[in-house]
């Protein structure tokens, strides 16, 4: 007996034992899936914003509302909802049949202590602040007001929930799908503290439920059968399968071992074409990658000449097409193509041929004092990352025509983002992934304190932003949106660089897996097919 | 020797209180903290982070503090890992590197050992070459090339073996990353047992020895081989502390969940409590690792009692 023949031989005497102890039919419609790492926790409120987290917690978990194959919001745990006129008003009315994993309904008041638990300052939570919007969320986030102000509100025996908004935010239902729009079961964290969120102690209302976890191994679940659409769901579980090294995770794939890889390297994409076409799924996504440029006094970059002769001089489709593979799509714009109802602005110029650019851009540099006898020192910073040192050494050659002399500075993740964060930087590699499908959360970047590292400050242009927040028309919203974009880009505050894809590797055998710009995936939607 | 236990053990406290001290502080002081990234944090959720990991007093207060749990047992919570305390961590983890690290270390110790006699006693024989160009060979190509190549080969290609995964240390998943493992140690244990025996071979009790009329084997066996142990004994004490607590490349390659990369990305991630938890873990594992290859030179060599 070989030995691979012996370890099939224990799987399925692990599975036959399974049986006996009432645990569902055997491994065979179980959903291997290779994700990025391991999740923070497993409780919504402390999650810390990886996309690996979201996976999971999206398959264990159920919003008010959630999200299709296609990523489209479809009805959760709330069958239906109304805005009020003035748009500061939400008004759910959930589903009767809702239910945790123990059995116990899932209702209004557990979506209210969700969300108190949520913005408690004693939470810590991550994520509180895309609360902010709700009345008080952000007094009581910063220890100024009372937990129960918080404007939410559970009515008609737990049926209904309200959510009150200080201001309209046309953005918020969109937000909802994310981890801090699932409820928490008030029963079981009164009961078990803190360590609620462990498997061993853990009830859900999702479509799978979670019975073991090896930190850094996998985290095993099975099928939730009080999941409200459980006879829906085809997969008896799904593991998951924090893997950091992404050649390593190919292999396994290759090996048989995963029906899922989520983001394989980008720099892997034509190999993987060539080898296994049939399972390579990409495409562009809703995240911007893009070089920061500093605006304070002090940087040469405050100049604004100086910055667009910088951002004219990059060959984006030399980036895109030759070092990344092909895998991602170059940009002109700081909000990705792929966002709904909306057409992102260009920054202007870079439609023009390089021959123009470069000359309007050397043109720039020597209108800024800039030449031969006088050549431009700067720093460009990034995290460290093949990828990201292969993309610098590139742009500081497309520099170099300018006069531009690169220095290079690289520091780990933490560091570099700390230093952005104090405006400790000319110019800096950055990058934005949103998780919900709405232009705001990319322009927001440059008018919010928070990830405006270089420091753009425009009223008009913040003004556009807070105004188009609050406008429930969608096509005049996107006006102002497109307009602000358009403004702000003409500044260059920042030079787009290319448009993030979604890449996974996803076998034959899985259907019910769709391509989607937001790159999110329930599992409730697949089902698989061995035999194929 | 009781005594002698006791004083070593009395001497390891200031050691472990100095190195706890010194990364304590010098994780400090190095830039960037736990809560940068790629999404800057509204100042209010900062400070409520701050304060719930009690980042926000005083340092000198945080140390006394930490220093207090850590009499009572207590490594804290890890700022990365929310759902595991770090004792929960390294319990968790330290098994898997545990039985990895000890059988990496056993073959080494299995194949090692008679490749370097072997080559010793064929000196500068074909034998000799092509045993010590193999394990030159194993300590050139660092295990972060030869992984992946076996990982392809023995799982891609023939499919005998799983590519990664722990799947609870099911022994066809243990079969490459301890292989992996093992190949540099087997190495290093081969060419030091060659020198050293060749030493030995070279002294004056061998030649009385073999004057006294004693075969060969009697020779090797009886006489040669134990003081030719004594450099990779004492090579073994770090040795197996360090293989032990696990391998960063080696566990992410195959996807284990030992304590190894906690290590790297404790720091990376500057999440303070699990690397100081790593680092007293791996400070006492040293300290007792060193006293028990000390006792063991007594086996080995007559001339060294600690009884007086």
């Amino acid at each position: 007996m070989t030995i691979f023949a012996r370890a099939r031989l224990t799987r399925t005497l692990i599975g036959a034992a399974g049986l006996t102890l009432g645990m569902p039919l055997a491994a065979a419609a179980t959903l291997n899936i290779g994700i990025s790492g391991d999740p923070a926790s497993l409780d919504p409120a402390r999650v810390t914003g990886g996309v690996w987290e979201e996976d999971v917690l999206r398959d264990i978990f159920e919003g008010l509302v959630a999200i299709d194959a296609q990523g489209q919001i479809i009805p959760g745990v709330a069958k239906s909802w109304e805005t009020s006129d003035d748009g500061r008003t939400y008004t759910f009315h959930l589903r009767e049949d809702a239910r945790w994993s123990d059995g116990e309904p899932v209702t209004a008041e557990d979506f209210v202590f969700a969300l108190r638990y949520q913005v408690n300052p004693k939470t810590a939570s991550n994520y509180a602040h895309r609360l902010y919007p709700v009345v008080n969320a952000q007094k009581i986030n910063a220890g100024e007001a009372e937990l129960d102000t918080l404007g939410v509100e559970s009515q008609d025996d737990g049926n209904t929930l309200v959510i009150r908004l200080a201001e309209p935010a046309a953005y918020f239902l969109k937000t909802l799908v994310l981890p801090f729009g699932y409820p928490i079961p008030e029963h079981v964290v009164k009961e078990k503290g803190e360590r609620w969120s462990r498997p061993d102690n853990i009830v859900v209302n999702g479509a799978f439920k979670p019975v073991r976890w090896v930190s850094n191994a996998e985290l095993d679940t099975v099928k939730n059968t009080e999941f409200h659409d459980a006879d829906k769901v085809t997969l008896d579980g799904v593991n998951y399968y924090p893997i950091e090294d992404k050649n390593a995770g190919i292999s396994r794939f290759q090996a048989g071992e995963l029906d899922i890889l989520r983001d394989f390297p980008a720099a892997r994409y034509q190999w993987l074409e060539q080898q296994i076409p049939d399972a390579v799924k990409i495409t562009p996504s809703l995240g911007s990658y893009y070089y920061v440029f500093n605006l304070r006094d002090g940087s040469p970059t405050a100049d604004k000449r100086v910055r667009e002769a910088l951002s004219l001089a990059i060959r984006r489709d030399v980036i895109s097409e030759k070092l990344l593979d092909g895998a991602v799509t170059a940009s002109h714009s700081l909000v990705p193509p792929g966002v709904s109802h909306y057409t992102p602005a260009a920054q202007p110029g870079l439609d023009d041929d390089m021959d123009t650019r470069l000359n309007r851009a050397r043109k720039l540099m020597k209108d800024a004092g800039y030449g031969p006898d006088k050549p431009l020192n700067l720093t460009l910073r990034y995290n460290s990352g093949d990828e990201h040192q292969r993309i610098a050494v590139a742009v500081a050659a497309m520099w170099k025509p300018l006069g531009v002399n690169v220095e290079m500075r690289n520091s780990e993740a933490n560091v570099h983002y700390s230093e952005l964060m104090q405006g400790d930087f000319q110019v800096a590699r950055a990058a934005w992934i949103s998780s919900y499908d709405d232009a705001q959360n990319f322009l927001q970047l440059l008018s919010a304190a928070t990830n405006n590292y270089g420091d753009y400050q425009n009223s008009e242009y913040s003004q556009l932003i807070t105004q188009s927040d609050r406008e429930l028309d969608s096509d005049r919203r996107r006006d102002m949106m497109q307009r602000a974009e358009a403004m702000a880009l003409a500044d260059y505050p920042l030079a787009p660089i290319y448009t993030y894809a979604a890449r996974n590797l996803v076998k034959p055998t899985v259907s019910g897996w769709d391509n989607n710009a937001l790159d999110m995936h329930a599992s409730r939607w697949i089902s698989l097919d061995r035999n194929q | 020797m009781l005594s002698y236990i006791a004083k070593r053990l009395a001497m390891a406290i200031p050691t472990l209180l100095i190195v706890i001290t010194a990364s304590f502080f010098l994780m400090r002081v190095a830039p960037g903290g736990p809560f940068d990234g790629e999404r800057q944090l509204p100042p209010e959720i900062e400070a409520n982070l701050m304060a719930a990991y009690h980042l926000d007093e005083p340092l000198p207060m945080q140390y006394l503090r930490y220093m207090g749990n850590l009499l009572q047992g207590d490594f804290g919570p890890s700022f990365k890992y929310k759902d595991f305390s770090v004792t929960d961590l390294i319990a968790q983890g330290f098994p898997v590197s545990l039985e990895l690290g000890g059988l990496a270390i056993a073959l080494a110790l299995l194949l090692g050992i008679p490749m370097g006699v072997m080559a010793a006693l064929k000196r500068n024989t074909t034998v000799d070459y092509l045993l010590m160009g193999t394990a030159l060979g194993g300590i050139a190509v660092p295990n972060f090339v030869i992984a992946p190549l076996m990982a392809l080969f023995f799982g891609v290609m023939l499919g005998w073996l799983p590519v990664g995964g722990w799947n609870g240390g099911a022994l066809p998943n243990l079969v490459l990353p301890v292989v992996a493992l093992a190949i540099q140690q087997i190495a290093y244990i081969a060419r030091m047992m060659r020198a050293s025996m060749i030493e030995v071979l070279g002294s004056h009790f061998i030649r009385t020895a073999r004057a006294k009329g004693l075969n060969e084997r009697q020779v090797i066996w009886r006489h040669a081989l134990r003081p030719a142990m004594l450099p990779v004994l004492s090579y073994l004490g770090p040795a197996i502390a360090g293989i032990i607590t696990g391998s960063v490349v080696i566990e992410q390659i195959f996807g284990l969940p030992g304590i190894g990369r906690y290590f790297v990305q404790g720091a990376l991630n500057r999440d303070y409590t699990l690397v100081m938890g790593t680092v007293v873990f791996y400070g006492i594992l040293i300290v007792l690792m060193n006293l028990i290859v000390d006792l063991l030179y007594s086996l080995f060599d007559p001339q060294i009692r600690y009884d007086d």
